[in-house]
Parts: structure tokens; sequence; C-alpha cells
């Protein structure tokens, strides 16, 4: 009797089975990359906002220190997004009529709130304290990026697991003087390792089995 | 099935059968063999259920299988095996894609101008009071960015001490109960605030011609001096007006008593930390009424054991409490001997009492009371003016009278209690109030009726009819009151029939005031505004004044400025809002004096032994009914029967026997706490209502308890049609206890599923707790230790591996049982902070209750003498115990070893973990865990659509969802918070800095968290105790939360017997 199949389907069925896995392999791979991809992460997009507020002008030009506006950045978890009362200090006097300010004067007027859209957002399940890393000498540019150099204000970073645990097991290499916290030019010098390692003794900084408890971020 | 909004897929009535082939009646619970089971025993026995001791084969196969075979479906049963398969693969498909998408755009919506002081992200905490009957219970209160999220005791206020009651926990969901009444309405239909204002001027201006003719104003007790101020106003302008009082569950025993002992309204106020003897006349001190967490407080002083510091004490090394009471009660469970008696023999027992201390009465006891009465009296000399004997609230006036003269004849005035004026604004006998009100309104004398707070429709006794005073008459063509309005949180039975309804704002809604149990005035200060268009009483009070638009605001500010004139006043005023209480202003005490011969009052008469004894007491979860459309409360084992969702007629194993009633597990797979009970029909005074009976051990026999609260009919969608209604068997000349014979209670022949959790979680006989008396203790103080083989501390699986230091911080948690009565408030607390769940009963009889934290009730048996029959007694009046057990926090968990996910894993404080974005639902955790105190989701439980109920949530916890498993954290977040802060501050934690929920609510200081690394915190000075012992130490699975061995004192004269 004669084969039913020729003998280059044997080829053909190993070729089948291996590209099936080979495939299933880089659909796996397609979707981790997407979940890591700045599609999804939102890394370096710049989001539009309301008022159209730069962080470039008020911080760069102006000198403004952050926690003029952030004022809860050392006392608490979250760092605040500024009342419209805060706004209102200057732009009472400053620009006071200027057609681009009008929401902010709407706001105050209505007594309705300036609905701001959210660009750093981390993961619900992740208790991330802000006063503590401010305590403990890292500083702001070391998450948010050169926030003074953005007219629109973008998430520097992947706030992925990942990218948080890689400091907590080593903090040596972020962190800062507590009189640098706040200094958005700051870049690490050469002797970071050494520094850093100083710096963790002397902020008493808690071993890495403590900083990458689980508890320590989700509950 | 969602928190507040509980599904019930029974149907709601009251007793409507399941047709279901699983009855009582199939392995019915035979008592004779529990007996016999028990005499067979020797040495210390406990046991949790009947159904354990009877070694019941259904109840041993719920023991072996925590998720027993045939767990029954969760979707209609017509759906079979390829509709399943089809299902599952459409959610994956469905919730693979749904999880691949983008996270949704959010916004920050900051404030205009932010609140002076209020940091974005930090809590901040406010002093109030919570209004319960004579008293007042002072509060803090977490507030998240203006909204409450917690309640927490408060420690400058006497009531409270920085404890808690399950009520105060729970009364947070009262105020985002979606269920409350939210406007005014007139015959049901929505009316403006302004509406009912104009209504009530156009009436109080008729009124005012007739100076008050036909004006009546019904409330509860009220202790509040503004809220007095503002109807004694009302009764001046309106001279012919009458003010009447009913509060259901307070008797009038306690006024009456005092009336009759000193001739005039006192209230008495015990010390119970000075006396070396208390004597409970059926009276739940510990467990209920003013002043009942500052009592258990004192009480739990008096029970500290530490054997390093038996030195500096004032008196006796422990106190030693006999209680004579018909139903067990939380201080029953406390007590070092504990007798049962029906109701009506407890005067009889407090006259022959009387008698023996030389007070001129005689009374007859039963021979085994007169043993017990012969020693207790002997006790009490003993210690004179160190001793104290407690009335109940709900026993009559004549044994209150000779409560007050026993203290008197013991010299305990003035050391263990004290006299004051009393508290209540305008003390009345409630019954008679309410009778005087019932009879003018037949007679015709009412045509305007304020019903402010109360439910009188559901709550009155069923002789006085309250509803057809109120109803239109279609015989007549009439109203018997021509204007009724009615001022409640809901719109309930009452509301129905009254013209107006005006909603009422909660309590941390309103500006007021209100005495503590001690007359100190506490301040009410909102925590946010109204969520509703509702009023304060006082609002609506002042409506019908001259001055109807004078806020609470204001009114306050103007009470306590014309009774505390001050040079300063702003200054008073913010720091008596600060503190929660106004300096000083507890009443001093009154000499009060006797003015009654005890041996003038009328011989007591008990019902006669053949006769049964039917007893009403408010429920200790719903109490009268005023928290039946609470879910925390609904679902929360009651702290001596552990039912849940339901009340049952309660019956004593011999009573029961006599009845024939009995009940059975059910042993459908996966059913681990439906209980099937007879279902009894009670006929009191040509009245019928339908019962499930349930056996109590411990209960007095021929006494039938019927817990108020329950049945209600218009409660909101948790609480309605939830058991049964013992108001409507209740009468006016037998309101807290009806003698009745065998007749008035009736099996139907019908089963009735109930819910009772004690069920659930067994550790199978094991040696959990350990109880010792204060002689073996002394003996033995190790004895706690004894029975358990240490394992070697070096026994591990993983060779070689050194042990972890645990270097800085190790969490620890030590629960004195010594102290824990069982009150349940620890429950309700971590529900609160912990964002927990509400099942349903439904729910609950498969053993899927979400709370952290469970209150184990054990009984315990004990021969010494081998004598078989000792052990039968022990049915009928065993020792109770309660056990609080979260989770264990193991150093070597066996939970861990068996997550395929890493979703529960240990820190680096020794804390287990629990990782709930890790977790994959596949149970092997909970399996594993010989404490089992892991809860697993087995559905979407949490409310996640109301939007009142998403501001009561803690931010700082995650709210779980369905598949995953949850468990006691030790309050992972204010362990973060604590550390945080002293991060900042670069210094170690303090001892006592992090305080779990549970801990924060305990009146009696059972539970002490800390660093046992830390040689001076509490905790590690209770750990190096020698009670301390630990859960199944042979497993080595070392627990970091340990327990004190509980140790009594009885009186040894009693203990020869």
């Amino acid at each position: 009797m004669a084969q039913i199949f020729h003998r280059s389907t044997n080829f053909i069925a190993r070729f089948s089975v291996f590209s099936a896995l080979f495939l299933v392999g880089l659909a796996l791979i397609a979707v981790l990359g997407v979940a890591r991809s700045p599609y999804s992460t939102r890394q370096n997009i710049s989001r539009e906002q309301p008022v159209q507020f730069s962080h470039k002008h008020h911080v760069a030009d102006d000198g403004i220190d952050c926690r003029y506006c952030h004022t809860s950045v050392e006392t608490s978890a979250v760092a605040g997004i500024p009342p419209t009362k805060t706004c209102m200090n200057c732009h009472s006097v400053l620009f006071s009529s200027a057609p681009y300010l009008e929401p902010i004067r709407e706001s105050y007027r209505s007594g309705k709130s300036i609905e701001w859209n959210k660009v750093h957002r981390l993961a619900d399940f992740a208790y991330f304290n802000h006063s503590i890393h401010i305590n403990k000498g890292v500083g702001c540019s070391t998450c948010h990026g050169p926030v003074h150099q953005m007219p629109l204000v973008f998430q520097a970073n992947t706030l992925l697991m990942q990218w948080c645990v890689e400091c907590h097991r080593s903090p040596e290499q972020v962190l800062r003087p507590k009189d640098q916290v706040f200094n958005m030019d700051w870049k690490a010098p050469e002797n970071q390792a050494e520094i850093g390692a100083r710096l963790r003794e002397e902020y008493k900084i808690r071993t890495t089995a403590e900083l990458t408890s689980c508890s320590t971020c989700h509950r | 099935m969602e928190s507040m909004r509980e599904h019930e897929q029974h149907g709601h009535n009251e007793h409507q059968h399941e047709h279901d082939a699983q009855t009582a009646g199939e392995h019915p619970l035979d008592l004779a063999a529990v007996r016999a089971k028990l005499q067979s025993k020797t040495g210390k026995q406990y046991w949790r259920t009947l159904e354990e001791l009877a070694e019941d084969p259904n109840f041993e196969e719920l023991l072996h299988r925590e998720f027993p075979r045939q767990a029954p479906s969760e979707w209609d049963e017509s759906v079979d095996r390829r509709d399943f398969l089809k299902l599952m693969a459409a959610s994956l498909a469905f919730a693979g894609l749904s999880g691949c998408g983008r996270a949704p755009e959010q916004h920050i919506v900051p404030y205009v101008k932010q609140p002076d002081g209020l940091i974005l992200g930090k809590p901040q905490f406010y002093a109030t009071a919570m209004p319960f009957g004579a008293d007042a219970i002072g509060l803090l209160v977490e507030s998240h960015e203006g909204r409450p999220t917690k309640i927490e005791g408060n420690p400058d206020h006497p009531s409270s001490l920085g404890a808690t009651n399950a009520f105060a926990q729970a009364s947070i969901l009262n105020l985002y109960d979606p269920d409350r009444a939210q406007t005014v309405t007139n015959f049901g239909e929505i009316r403006t605030w302004s509406a009912f204002l104009d209504s009530a001027q156009a009436l109080s201006a008729a009124l005012k011609e007739t100076k008050g003719e036909g004006f009546r104003i019904l409330t509860g007790i009220i202790t509040s001096p503004t809220l007095a101020a503002q109807i004694q106003s009302l009764l001046m302008l309106y001279p012919q007006a009458k003010w009447h009082q009913w509060e259901p569950a307070v008797g009038d025993g306690a006024r009456e008593g005092a009336k009759l002992a000193f001739g005039t309204y006192v209230n008495t106020l015990y010390h119970p930390e000075k006396a070396e003897v208390i004597l409970s006349l059926d009276s739940d001190f510990l467990g209920s009424g003013p002043g009942h967490i500052r009592y258990a407080r004192e009480f739990s002083h008096r029970r500290n054991l530490d054997q390093h510091a038996i030195v500096n004490r004032t008196g006796g090394e422990m106190n030693r409490l006999y209680v004579v009471e018909p139903t067990p009660s939380v201080t029953g469970a406390s007590a070092d001997h504990r007798l049962p008696l029906r109701a009506s023999e407890v005067e009889l027992f407090a006259g022959a009492l009387a008698g023996k201390l030389g007070l001129g009465i005689s009374a007859k006891v039963s021979p085994d009371a007169e043993k017990w009465l012969e020693a207790v009296a002997k006790d009490l000399q003993k210690n004179k003016g160190a001793s104290l004997v407690v009335a109940g609230e709900h026993q009559p006036a004549e044994v209150h009278a000779l409560a007050h003269a026993i203290n008197a004849a013991l010299g305990n005035v003035g050391t263990t209690l004290h006299y004051t004026e009393p508290v209540e604004a305008h003390p009345v006998n409630h019954l008679e109030s309410l009778r005087e009100l019932c009879n003018d309104i037949d007679a015709g004398k009412v045509d305007t009726l304020l019903i402010l707070g109360v439910n009188p429709v559901y709550t009155a006794p069923h002789d006085f009819d309250f509803a057809s005073k109120l109803r239109f008459d279609q015989k007549t063509k009439s109203k018997k009151v021509r204007t009724a309005i009615h001022v409640s949180s809901h719109f309930d039975e009452t509301s129905e029939l009254c013209d107006w309804h005006a909603a009422e704002s909660h309590y941390l809604e309103t500006w007021g005031d209100a005495r503590a149990f001690d007359g100190t005035v506490s301040v009410i200060q909102p925590l946010i505004a109204p969520l509703y268009r509702t009023h304060s009483a006082r609002e609506v009070l002042a409506a019908f004044s001259d001055k109807p638009g004078v806020s609470d605001y204001e009114a306050l500010r103007e009470r306590l400025k014309a009774a505390n004139p001050s040079a300063d006043f702003e200054k008073f005023w913010r720091k008596t809002l600060h503190d929660g209480t106004v300096a000083g202003s507890a009443f001093p005490a009154i000499n009060a004096v006797q003015k009654l011969n005890p041996s003038s009052l009328p011989a007591a008469k008990a019902t006669s032994a053949d006769d049964l004894e039917f007893i009403f007491r408010p429920d200790p979860c719903v109490y009268d009914g005023r928290f039946a459309n609470n879910g925390w409360l609904q679902e929360l084992p009651k702290p001596v029967t552990k039912l849940t969702w339901d009340n049952a007629a309660l019956v004593s194993p011999k009573t029961a026997e006599k009845l024939g009633l009995t009940q059975g597990v059910a042993s459908r797979g996966g059913e681990h706490g439906k209980i099937y009970s007879n279902v009894v029909d009670v006929t009191l005074s040509n009245s019928k209502v339908t019962a499930a009976a349930w056996i109590l051990p411990g209960q007095a026999d021929g006494v039938i308890v019927l817990p108020l609260g329950y049945g209600r009919k218009k409660a909101g969608y948790t609480g309605s049609n939830k058991g049964f209604n013992a108001y409507a068997v209740r009468a006016s000349n037998a309101l807290w206890s009806a003698g009745a014979s065998g007749s008035a209670i009736k099996k139907t022949g019908n089963d009735y599923p109930l819910a009772c959790t004690q069920y659930h979680f067994n550790m199978e006989g094991r040696q959990i707790l350990a109880t010792g008396t204060l002689e073996e203790y002394h003996k033995n103080p190790n004895f706690a230790n004894e029975h358990a083989e240490a394992p070697a501390k070096e026994l591990s699986l993983y060779n070689g591996e050194a042990e972890f230091p645990y270097q800085r911080d190790k969490w620890a948690m030590a629960i004195d049982l010594n102290k824990c009565n069982g009150c349940n408030a620890c429950v309700v607390a971590c529900q609160s902070e912990n964002n927990i769940a509400v099942v349903g009963k439904e729910q609950v009889m498969r053993g899927r209750e979400m709370h952290w934290i469970r209150i184990d009730r054990y009984y315990k048996a004990e021969s010494k003498t081998n004598d078989p029959s000792s052990y039968s007694e022990s049915l009928d009046n065993p020792e109770t115990f309660f056990q609080p057990v979260p989770c264990q926090q193991c150093e070597n968990a066996p939970c861990e070893q068996v997550c395929p996910v890493a979703a529960t894993v240990h820190s680096a404080e020794g804390l287990n973990d629990m990782v709930y974005n890790r977790c994959i639902g596949t149970r092997y955790c909970s399996n594993n865990c010989p404490y089992k105190v892991r809860r697993f989701n087995f559905l979407r439980f949490q409310d996640w659509e109301t939007p009142q109920l998403k501001l009561l949530r803690n931010p700082e916890v995650t709210v779980r969802s369905r598949g995953v498993m949850e468990k006691c954290t030790y309050c992972v977040q204010r362990i973060s918070s604590a550390r945080i802060e002293a991060e900042k501050q670069n210094r170690e934690i303090r001892d006592g800095a992090i305080v779990t929920a549970c801990e924060q609510a305990c009146p009696t200081q059972a539970i002490v968290f800390g660093n046992a690394n830390d040689k001076e915190s509490r905790v590690a000075k209770l750990r190096a105790q020698q009670r301390n012992y630990t859960l199944l130490g042979e497993l080595n699975a070392r627990p970091r939360t340990t327990y004190l061995a509980a140790v009594r004192n009885p009186n040894p004269e009693l203990e020869k017997a």
C-alpha cells in the first residue's frame, strides 16, 4: 500500500511543533513587553492638564521650592497637590487677568476644584510614603526626573515593582545628603558608592531584608 | 453577595422551613448520650459544642475536612459540567482580555482652600461621644480628609478609658447605612424642611391657645442637658403638655429600687477595682449597662496575675466573682462561681442573703443554692467594706432595694460603690409613663404626639397595641392622635403610621451633649456634615418653640456658657472640644440615707418549679432592635451562644430533654455551621410567636430566654425579617419575666436552620486552652506548659540553615485569657479597621465568615473526685472560657511552605505577610494552617458599588476581591505608620506606639502587642511569665501570638462540696 504521506511531511510536522512553541514563546514575550512598555506604564508620556501649568517655568525660572506647593511631602504619605488658594497667593497679583489663568480664577470664585490629570500612577496595592523617602535622603529627582525641565510633566520612570525594588535592595546608589534632597540639579558624584554607604549608615536605613519585606509596601 | 445588603436566599419568612431532606430529626442530638460521654471522661475536659461532646458522626465529618467533600455549587443546579466548562473558558478569556487593558485615567481633585490643620494623607482624630441609654461613651473618631472611618475610645473619658464596646465600634456603619431615612416626609411624600417648620409653627400656634393641651412628647432615656433643657423650655411654653419616656431594654428596677430604698431616684456607681468579693445578682455589669466598659477595665485590674509583681497590691492577689443568673452572660462567664437560678428566684436569693447578714428577712432557697449562699455570705462578711453586691438591670425594684441594704450592711457604701444624683435628665418609671400615654390616647386626650428616636410600635408591650393608637381607624374614619410626628434614623415600624417623619442625624453628624454614667458632661462633636437632609431631635423640638432657627451648635454653646461661667469662654470651649468632656462635671457623691426596712418588703414569690419561666433580654448584638440593620453586628457571633443573624429561644439541656427539643448538624457537604433546630410556638398572654429553640448549657432549668431586637418588619435591607419578634409576646405585666405552664411552648414539628460559628475552625480536642485555679497556679505556675512536649528548637527540614535573627523589631502579641470576657469589641474593631466584609447567613452556614479574629467559647468540665456525676452536672453549669484567636504569626509558618506563588511570606520583623496581589486562591495555606485563622473570599463579598460604603473604608488597607486569601496582619498599616514616624525621628519605635485595633478596643486590656526583642516592653514581660503558653506548641510552628492561661479563684469552701 502506498504511503499516504510524503516523507517531507515529517519535516512539516516537526517544523510546526517547534514553530508553535516558538510562537507561544514569542507571544509571551510580546505580552510582557507590552506590560513593560511606555504604552502601559505611561513612562515618558507627557499629559495635558486643564491649566497650562509649567513646572519648568515655576521651578527653573522662578526658583520656587517644591515644598511651596507640595506642602506635605516631608510629613505625609502623599506630597499633596496644592489647593487653588496656593495658586492665587501669587496670581491674584501676577498675571491676574491672563486668559490662560481663567480656570484658576474660576475655581477660586466658584469653589469648584480643578481636576488635574494624574501623571504618576502607582498600583493601588502599593502603599508608597513620600515622607520617609525624603527624610532618608532620597531626592525628588531620583524618582520624578528633571521636573524643573518639564513644561508638561511626564513620568520619568516605569513605577514598576522591579524599579522600586532596585533601590530597596541597594539604596546606596541613590542616597544624597539631606540638604540636597530638593536640589533638582543634583548629580551623583564619582564616589557615590562610598558616600552612599556612609549615608546609609548615618541615616540608619534598615537592612535590605527589612526594606524588601512584602509588608513594607503591600498591606 | 454584598456587605450591607446581605442577600437571603431563604425566604424572609420568620420560620419558613426549607423543604430539605436534612432536618434535625435525621441526626438529632441525644443529650442523654452526651451526658454518658461526659461521665466516661476524667481530668479536665474542654468542649465547645454539644455535638463535639457527643462525638456525633456528622460533626466528626465536618471536623476532618475544612472544605468538606461535595462542596455545594455556587450556581444554579441546572448548570451541568459542559456549561461549567463553557463558562470557565469564557470567563478566562474575558478576564484575560480585561487584564491586558491600560489602566484608566485618574484625576486629582485638590481642595480650593485647604482646611487649617489638615495634612493630606494623615488622619485626624476628634473627641466626641456616643449617647447610649443612661451613659455616653467617650470616643476619638478617626477622620480621613473629612470622612470618619474608625471609632476609638477616648482615654480621657471616664466611661471609656480608651476602650469601646461592640456597639460603639459598629455605630460608624450606621452612619453610612444606605437604608437610612434621608429627608422629611409627610404621609410618605417627600417634603422640605421648611415645609415641616411651617407646619410645626402652625401647630404650635394652635397649641399655644390651649396651653399645650393634648401635646405629648415621647423619648427614650435622655441624659443630654441641652436636649433636656429644650424639652423643659417647651413644657414651660405649653404648661399642659407632657413628656413621656420609654426605653424598652432598660428595666425600671434600678430606678424604682433606689426610690424604694432611699425615697428618691439615685444613681449607683461601682468601683469593682476596690472590691475583693463581688456578687452579681443577675447583673451583667461587665458586658452591658451604664459604665460597663469602665467596670470591665477595673475588674480586669484585679485579674492581673503577674508572678513578678504580686507585691505592691492593695488587696488580695485576685478578686472573687460570684454570679447568680438565669442565663449565661459575659459576666457569668468570668465568674469564679456561677449559680444558675430562675430570674424569679434571684429575689429569693437576695432576700435569703439579706437574712444571713442579719437584715431581718427570711426567704427559702433550694438546698443547693442554700449551700452556695452560705459560702457567699461568709465570704462577703469576711470582706466588709471591700465587697460589692450588684443587682441586675432587669431585676425588679425589690432586688435593687435589697442590694442597697446589703451593701450598706457590709459597709461598702463609700468604698466599693457610691451614690450620686441621677444621670437621666428626668428619671421616671418608663412603663407607667408609656401606660399613661397609651391611656390618654385612648381617652382622646392626645392630639399632637412627637416621638423622638424611639420605635414604640415595635417595642411597646403587645397589650398596649401601640400601632392601634396611631393607625387610621377604617370604622370610625378617624385617628386617635390627630398629628403624630416621628423623628428617627430609619423609616421604621412607627414612622409608617405617623403623619410626619423627620430623618434624624447620626451622632457623628450633629452637635450635642450627653452625660456619662457618672454625670460627666460629654460633648458630641460632628465629624462630618449630615450626609442627607437630616436633623437632630433637638432641632425638631426647637421647631415647636419660639426660636425655631437656633442651630445645635449655638444651643450647645449657649448651654455650656450658662452652665460654666468663665472669663474666657472661647478657651474653655476649645479645651472642652479637645478633651471631649467638661472638666469636673462628674456628679459628686451624695449621702443617700436608707429609708427602707428590708423586712417590710413583701415576701418574694418564685414561679412554681413545674412552670416554665420566659424571660426577655436585649440581644447582645442588635440590642433592643436599634442595630438590626447593622451588618457587622448581625454577623457578630453572640458572645455565649455564637449564633449569628438570628435570635433563638434559649433553653437549658434538661429543659430541652423535658420538652423534647433537639438540634442536628446539617451534614450535606460544605456546610459547617448550619444547625437545624426545632421550631416552637410560644404562647404568652394570648399572643403567639414562632421561634427556633437553642440548647444552651449553663442556663437555669425551666427558663426560656426570648432575646429582644429581632423579627423587625421595617428595619432595612439587612435587618428586616431576621429571627423572631419577642416583643410580640411581651406584656406590660410581665415585662422581664413571665411564668407560664408547660403548655405555653409547643413543638411545631418543623426545623429551622441557625448559623452558629462555634462549629467552625475546630482544633479537634487538642490542648488549646489552659486553665487552672489560683491554688493550682501557686503550686505550679507553669501548669499551662506541662501538657505540651516542647519540640527541639533546632528541629528543621532545612539542614544547616541558620535561624533568622530578627535583630531589630520582633512583633508579638500576648492575650491574657484571665482578662478576656468575650465581649466582642475586638472583633468589630478589627472588621472596621481592616475593611472586612460581611458575608450573610447563608455563607456563615458554610463556614465562610471573614472575621480575622474569632472568639472561641469553651466549656470546661472537671472532676477531682473522679465522681462521674460531677461531670454530668457540668453540662448544666459548665465553667466558661473565651479565647480570641487571630493569626498566630508563626515563625515556622506552615502556610508559607505550601503557597505555590509565594503570596504569603515572612517579613524581616517576623510578620507572616499576606500579599493579596500575588494570591491566586489555591487555599493550600488555609488547609495547612493548624489554627484555622485564614479566611478566603469565596465570592466578591465586598460591596464596591454603594457610594456610602466607599466612604467607610480605611484607605490604609486594601479592599480585597474574590478569590483572595486574607487574615490578621497584626494591623500592619499601623506598624508601618509608627515605623515611619520613628524612622523620621531616627529613634526606635517606642513600646505602645503601635496599638492594634483589637488591643485598642479591648475594655479589659487582655490583648497586648509589642516588640518581643525589647525586654522592657509590656509584651516581653507577659511572654516571660510562666502562665504564657503557645497554642499547639508541639507543632513547632512557634507562634508570635501567645496566651496567658486563665486562672480562677474559687472559694475553697465551695470547692470541697
